[in-house]
């Protein structure tokens, strides 16, 4: 079993490193191009979410995201510290009446490329989201 | 160093700007941006962004193609994609934004649909 845990500042260029330790993780364990891609792109999702809706940019709180490869499976999580918000709530941006607008897609990649993407309040705040991507 | 070089090009009363490299997150999206208000800036308003080049977009670089549309829109021109890579196809797909933008995958066509 593979694990790797980090801890990044509440910083745009966080989002950056976030993806780079997700695709060292990925071909660590094996994974083809595609998975590689699709976590690629779910924790840079994930994070920018963390960044800049959970945490709003406080650079005293950090995003804490954890890598683990067991049974076949890749899971990530990605955890902020902010006041966490009801992911049922975010409109659907394939809506006609959301089209137009010029944010609100992360949530939507996430649930599009991962197997199972699921949203937890942790103990202590925040909000977590663990995603799992089959290799 | 930017993860995105943009390159204008005129053809006739049609601006086409050459993307190369990742339009996400902070600077990519923000280059983005800036080239579209510089061209609208100069009077231009019919626009062909060349997306060939582009490896990869996310959601923040999917919503400045979005927020560029209006802005262009908004001016009375049009904005038009040309040469989506399988990824950026797949993620307009996705959102629908596919039923939103004129798409082409040839130039000569591309700019023949603004007569």
């Amino acid at each position: 079993m593979n694990t790797q845990e980090i801890k990044l500042p509440s910083r745009i260029e966080s989002v950056d490193a976030a993806a780079e330790a997700a695709d060292d993780f990925a071909k660590k364990c094996g994974c083809g191009d595609e998975c590689v891609y699709a976590l690629d792109l779910a924790i840079r999702e994930s994070v920018a979410n963390a960044v800049k809706h959970g945490n709003k940019f406080d650079e005293t709180k950090e995003v804490e995201i954890s890598f683990e490869e067991f049974d076949n499976v890749i899971e990530i999580r990605v955890r902020d510290f902010g006041t966490g918000f009801s992911v049922a709530d975010v409109p659907d941006p394939t809506d006609p009446e959301n089209l137009l607008k010029s944010n609100g897609r992360g949530i939507l990649f996430m649930n599009s490329f991962m197997d199972e993407v699921k949203w937890e309040n942790p103990p202590g705040g925040g909000l977590r989201v663990k995603m799992r991507k089959k290799l | 160093m930017s993860d995105i070089t943009i390159t204008e090009r005129q053809a006739g009363d049609v601006t086409i700007l050459d993307l190369d490299g990742k339009v996400t997150i902070g600077e990519g999206s923000v280059a983005l941006r800036t080239a579209i208000r510089r061209v609208l800036g100069e009077g231009k308003n019919k626009i062909l962004l060349n997306l060939g080049g582009v490896g990869y977009i996310d959601s923040s670089g999917i919503g400045e193609l979005v927020s560029s549309f209006t802005a262009v829109n908004k001016e009375g021109g049009t904005l038009k994609l040309l040469n989506l890579t399988q990824k950026i196809q797949d993620l307009l797909a996705i959102t629908k934004l596919l039923t939103v933008f004129d798409v082409y995958e040839d130039e000569a066509a591309a700019l023949a649909s603004y007569n």
